[in-house]
């Protein structure tokens, strides 16, 4: 193809994006625009099962039945997640293996919360409400996003997210209501999982690279910055409805803005943990490298039953 | 209170309560997304039997004692679960035989114990009946993707088979609660069990290229409360927060 055909397409191709029609995996696309796409639906999908270990440490220990089975069902969509997920990043070329290996040898990044213990059961609660809550301000606008699995499978996956963050909040709302050790834990978890839900909406708009071309595919809509302030600005009534405490001193109706003003982010503690150095980094990397690792011998041995299967069915219908 | 049927049902959701504690051990560190995505769904479904059995007990003991602290506030030598459940995941070979051998018995006992009866035992059986033989189905299939697999997965799964038949039998061994539900026709006579589960699981052991065991001796005590070392590490989990945070709502 000439340099003037490409050119040619790629302004069909962006046209037909302006339109707002969805881009098929058997539709032609500039190859930046498929790379992009893997780069942030790779990540997504990481971030769903990375995300199963924080919420998993605490199934064995759930402190009744009814928040056992919700917390098993909770990490069991978040897998669903990432199978959707990586379904639709495998419609671009490239395949669950590989990305699991670029994950696994630090190439491909997740979302940087999941790098936080949960170190009570409260966590869980804090979980819910902040961290599902933060990741549903970011997905909805994907919902419309360009690319067509993408967006489908956004539009699943953010249904179950909005119920994982009311279960969140119910379990945080429980605390709060409940005796004064069990507010103090809701308080504590609170106070811990605050500031890293407000990272997980990204670095502020002056350090946000790439967004003015992934707002043209529809993978960004809003900047990081007004993400961040939409989830304050929903999120701190609700902690005022259960009594709980924002831990920013800072933070502060402004009522020209309708909006609320809030402290300084420590953005060099949000770099530590980006840049693998958080206090779970390591802990939850070793975990996916050992599920995959232990589990070699199990997919080998799935993979080797089909084949003489296959190789029985063929012999059979000579 | 009626003693018997109490502790009748305890020995039934004993088993699916430690049972899926084990599975939801897995959840997060399974050997692929789709194995993970089905362990967690046992966990999740023998949780939801284990709730309507309690809610069962807990009515009948009528002092006030709630599901909760029938799963979980109970003493080590009060848990009355068969020895097989509380066997440890100790690889993906022993999950699936531990899973497969119970599933096997848990689908006859089920399907036998729709008759009971106890209207309120008879329907937890027909609604956990469809998701105990999905549940048979999955541990068969892999029984015979490890069994006919590799060198490797023969190898694995033979050897958890092996280590793990030793708990087969008390699965038919009758308790006292159990000789009297048998009696007023609520619970099942498992004696009446045992041939049917041997033939079917030597076939599928067979099927799988896998040698069926010739043990003679075997284990029991987890009927009546004398468990092997691993039950108490799992207690200690599940009733972390019962026990640290006594006497509060969740
Ligand atoms: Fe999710
Ligand atoms: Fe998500
Ligand atoms: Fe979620």
């Amino acid at each position: 193809m000439s340099e003037e055909q490409i050119k040619n397409l790629e302004q069909q191709f962006e046209a037909r994006i302006a339109r707002d029609e969805k881009i098929e995996p058997k539709d032609w696309m500039p190859e930046k625009y498929r790379k992009t796409h893997i780069r942030q639906i790779s990540q997504h999908a990481h971030s769903e099962i990375v995300g199963m270990l924080p919420e998993g440490n605490w199934i064995t220990r759930a402190p009744s039945l009814r928040r056992k089975v919700a917390l098993l069902a909770k990490v069991q969509d978040e897998a669903g997640h990432g199978l959707y997920l990586y379904s639709a990043c495998e419609t671009l070329g490239v395949s669950r293996n590989e990305l699991y290996e670029q994950l696994h040898t630090g190439k491909a990044k997740y979302s940087s919360i999941f790098n936080y213990p949960t170190i009570t059961w409260a966590d869980m609660g804090a979980i819910g409400w902040l961290v599902d809550g933060a990741a549903i301000i970011n997905q909805v606008p994907l919902c419309s996003t360009s690319y067509g699995p993408y967006a489908r499978a956004m539009i699943r996956v953010c249904k179950e997210e909005s119920f994982h963050q009311r279960q969140g909040f119910e379990i945080m709302m429980k605390l709060a209501n409940g005796t004064p050790e069990q507010k103090e834990l809701a308080q504590d978890a609170l106070n811990r999982w605050w500031w890293p839900s407000l990272m997980m909406l990204g670095p502020t708009d002056a350090e946000s690279v790439h967004t003015e071309q992934s707002m043209k595919w529809k993978l960004k809509r809003k900047s990081n910055d007004d993400l961040r302030q939409q989830f304050i600005d929903q999120t701190v009534p609700q902690a005022d409805l259960i009594g709980l405490t924002i831990p920013d001193p800072n933070l502060k109706w402004n009522e020209e803005r309708g909006s609320y003003d809030f402290g300084e982010i420590n953005w060099d503690e949000f770099w530590q943990v980006v840049k693998g150095h958080g206090p779970c980094n390591k802990e939850r990397i070793d975990a996916r490298v050992n599920a995959w690792n232990n589990g070699e011998w199990v997919r080998d041995a799935a993979v080797a039953y089909a084949d003489k299967k296959a190789t029985k069915k063929q012999r059979q219908a000579v | 209170m009626k003693e018997n049927l109490y502790n009748y049902i305890l020995g039934i959701a004993d088993n699916s309560l430690i049972l899926g504690q084990r599975m939801g051990e897995l959840t997060g560190h399974g050997p692929s997304l789709e194995i993970d995505i089905a362990c967690t769904n046992i966990s999740l479904d023998l949780f939801g039997q284990v709730r309507s059995y309690y809610q069962y007990a807990a009515k009948i003991a009528g002092d006030g004692r709630t599901e909760d602290d029938i799963a979980m506030l109970r003493k080590e030598r009060d848990y009355l679960n068969v020895l097989l459940v509380e066997q440890p995941n100790t690889d993906f070979a022993y999950t699936i035989a531990r899973q497969y051998l119970f599933d096997v018995y848990h689908a006859m006992f089920l399907t036998a114990l729709q008759s009971s009866h106890d209207i309120t035992l008879s329907a937890i059986a027909t609604k956990s009946i469809k998701e105990v033989s999905y549940h048979q189905r999955f541990s068969s299939d892999w029984i015979k993707r490890l069994g006919d697999g590799t060198n490797e997965s023969k190898l694995k799964i033979q050897n958890a088979v092996n280590t793990l038949w030793t708990y087969t039998d008390e699965l038919f061994h009758q308790t006292e609660a159990d000789k009297a539900m048998v009696t007023e026709h609520i619970g099942v006579d498992v004696t009446q069990l045992k041939k049917a589960y041997y033939q079917k699981v030597t076939s599928l052991l067979t099927e799988a290229a896998l040698e069926v065991p010739k043990l003679k001796w075997f284990q029991k005590g987890g009927k009546s409360g004398i468990h092997t070392e691993h039950l108490g590490y799992l207690l200690s989990d599940l009733q972390y927060m019962q026990r640290t945070y006594p006497n509060m709502e969740w």
